[in-house]
């Protein structure tokens, strides 16, 4: 702990007979963090950005439908900054509207992801034997089937609206978390306090949220952050594919979606959205990993 | 080391079977079987024509039926006949395959040679200005989407520069391996960004590690090149886990031809899938997947044989 002060701080402190370890273990993670300037950049970006996505309707220039046919497929002006597109309706609005569709999106399936992953993990690491291997066996399952193509093959029939798309790529996504979370688990399983609470008469349930998970959260919040950012990238490939969420809803996926005909002559049709899921996969992965510094304990 | 690979492959045929299981289950639970396609063109067509060619297709049969027919034609080679095409199965893959694996390894072989030197330089030069631009960029070559990635490299060196052909795989009429390269650059450099980026960072991390061994500080102090120790010392034994992840990656490429494919018009088989799927050919479908599966399966035992081979403390118990 000691490497987060300075050599004259920590002698004014012995000094004083102050205990650099009375702060408290999230104080630290907030400081490690807060030591990694990329990630509180991104993290301060970030916000903004999903602030100015989630109050479109508030700030937005235009409508996101609003059609405009005396402006069409004009490049940025002074009006539409980042130019229209063919019906006329105002880019940067649109980016707007479909970031907050996109952001949340990524955000839900990153949640349910590791949500369905940390219960088969821990169910597990923490019970072994023939669960333990049904169901590690079922996760190896899920990690041999190529998930992309397999995601494109159910959202090709299945409902296709935001929720579903959160439903398919999160129900496709748990299979780290529930590898990494079982290995904690089964680490953690042999600590005392944990033999402590099955004597005292404790429930498995019990056991399991209150003294293991709370154990290895650390991991679980690292795989769910790179879990927001994967989920981007997919929904914005399944829209690119058509698969994703159908206009006139705009999201960032389906902005780029019939860019590639008219990127020739537009081509600030391809390049803005993707700058936005660029920028916001970015500032995420850098969260993530400013994250999975601040929490790891043997750093 | 004989005993452990064929007691892995062993294990690897429950989960095919598995696999296909749930395969089938997901690919038959579309609604709208094959004629789909024809309704969705809003004709009128004949009921009894429908019933007459879901009959010959033999998807008028219950599932369970389908299935075992389908598994146990699989298990002879034999693939199915696309609904589309009318064709076998087998035949367009093997049609296919020789565009998607030149593409395949192209990009892998690129990726290799960029990734490999990158991470080594990196964690040579820890925390230096090379290292901190290739980490940079790594990080931004993960958060892009490779369809995105893919597009503007076709806006900057097809419609801006006009250097390299848009689409396809050769110029009708002109040929010849300079045409044939000019085409597979872009496809090639879109695939294998996320395994240049992914490599390369786990290079760095493996370098890194090898780096701080007290046989290296040994090798140093033997008066040995630094060249020397580099290369010879910390390199082999960096790149083991290295050469793990890449064979994993192997299948993952294979993904990613899908999407790369379809930006580029590439005639593959990711190409193929896409089309498969708007056409709902089952058969087809099913075929592509098992066999992408497989592939991911058979590179994960090839990548522990190796780990195991390349890494004696590696024991096959």
């Amino acid at each position: 702990m000691s490497e987060l002060l300075t050599k004259g701080q920590e002698q004014i402190l012995a000094s004083e007979g102050i205990s650099v370890t009375l702060r408290s273990n999230r104080r630290i993670t907030w400081e490690k963090f807060l030591q990694h300037k990329l990630a509180v950049v991104a993290s301060i970006f970030l916000i903004l950005l999903a602030l100015l996505c989630f109050l479109a309707p508030v700030i937005a220039p235009f409508e996101f439908d609003a059609i405009d046919l005396s402006n069409i497929r004009k490049g940025p002006t002074l009006k539409h900054w980042l130019g229209t597109d063919a019906l006329g309706r105002d880019l940067l609005t649109r980016l707007l509207y479909g970031g907050r569709i996109s952001i949340t999106i990524g955000l839900t399936a990153a949640l349910l992801g590791s949500a369905l992953g940390t219960i088969i993990g821990s169910t597990a690491g923490y019970f072994g034997g023939r669960i333990d291997n049904l169901l590690m066996r079922l996760t190896d399952l899920a990690y041999s089937i190529p998930t992309l193509p397999l995601i494109i093959v159910i959202s090709s029939y299945a409902n296709t609206q935001a929720f579903g798309i959160v439903v398919i790529i999160g129900f496709f996504s748990w299979m780290h978390t529930a590898r990494v979370v079982r290995g904690a688990i089964l680490s953690v399983k042999e600590n005392e306090y944990v033999t402590a609470a099955l004597a005292l008469g404790a429930k498995d349930r019990i056991i399991i949220l209150r003294h293991v998970l709370p154990n290895i959260s650390n991991s679980i919040i690292v795989g769910a952050t790179l879990g927001v950012g994967n989920a981007i990238i997919t929904e914005s490939s399944l829209s690119f594919l058509g698969l994703g969420v159908s206009p006139p809803t705009p999201t960032w996926g389906n902005m780029l979606m019939d860019s590639q005909a008219t990127m020739a002559s537009q081509p600030w049709l391809t390049i803005f959205p993707g700058m936005a899921i660029l920028l916001t996969v970015l500032c995420v992965n850098f969260i993530g990993d400013g994250l999975q510094d601040a929490l790891d304990p043997t750093l | 080391m004989l005993k452990y690979v064929i007691r892995r492959t062993l294990q690897m045929i429950p989960l095919l079977f598995a696999i296909s299981i749930v395969i089938f289950t997901i690919i038959q639970a579309a609604p709208g079987g094959p004629e789909g396609t024809l309704l969705d063109r809003g004709m009128f067509v004949d009921p009894a024509a429908i019933d007459a060619y879901r009959a010959r297709l033999g998807v008028d049969q219950p599932v369970y039926i389908q299935y075992f027919k389908w598994i146990g034609a699989m298990l002879t080679g034999d693939m199915g006949i696309s609904f589309q095409t009318q064709r076998p199965v087998f035949m367009m893959i093997l049609e296919r395959l020789p565009d998607t694996l030149r593409l395949m390894g192209l990009s892998f072989l690129v990726a290799a040679v960029i990734a490999i030197p990158l991470g080594v330089f990196s964690a040579v030069k820890q925390y230096s200005a090379f290292d901190f631009i290739a980490t940079g960029a790594s990080f931004v070559a993960i958060a892009m989407p490779v369809f995105w990635f893919g597009l503007m490299m076709q806006y900057f060196f097809s419609v801006k520069l006009q250097w390299l052909p848009v689409a396809g795989t050769v110029t009708v009429g002109v040929g010849g391996f300079v045409d044939e390269l000019k085409h597979i650059i872009m496809p090639a450099t879109v695939l294998s960004l996320h395994s240049i980026a992914g490599w390369s960072r786990y290079m760095r991390s493996s370098m890194l590690g090898v780096l701080n061994q007290d046989y290296i500080r040994t090798a140093h102090s033997k008066g040995l090149r630094k060249r020397t120790v580099i290369t010879v010392h910390a390199v082999k034994n960096a790149s083991i886990p290295v050469v793990s992840v890449m064979t994993l990656d192997i299948a993952r490429l294979f993904s990613g031809a899908v999407i790369t494919e379809t930006i580029f018009g590439w005639p593959g088989i990711g190409r193929m899938f896409i089309q498969a799927m708007h056409a709902r050919d089952y058969p087809l479908l099913m075929g592509i997947m098992m066999m992408g599966s497989t592939m991911v399966v058979v590179f994960n035992l090839v990548a522990d044989v190796i780990y195991g081979w390349l890494d004696p403390r590696i024991s096959y118990e």
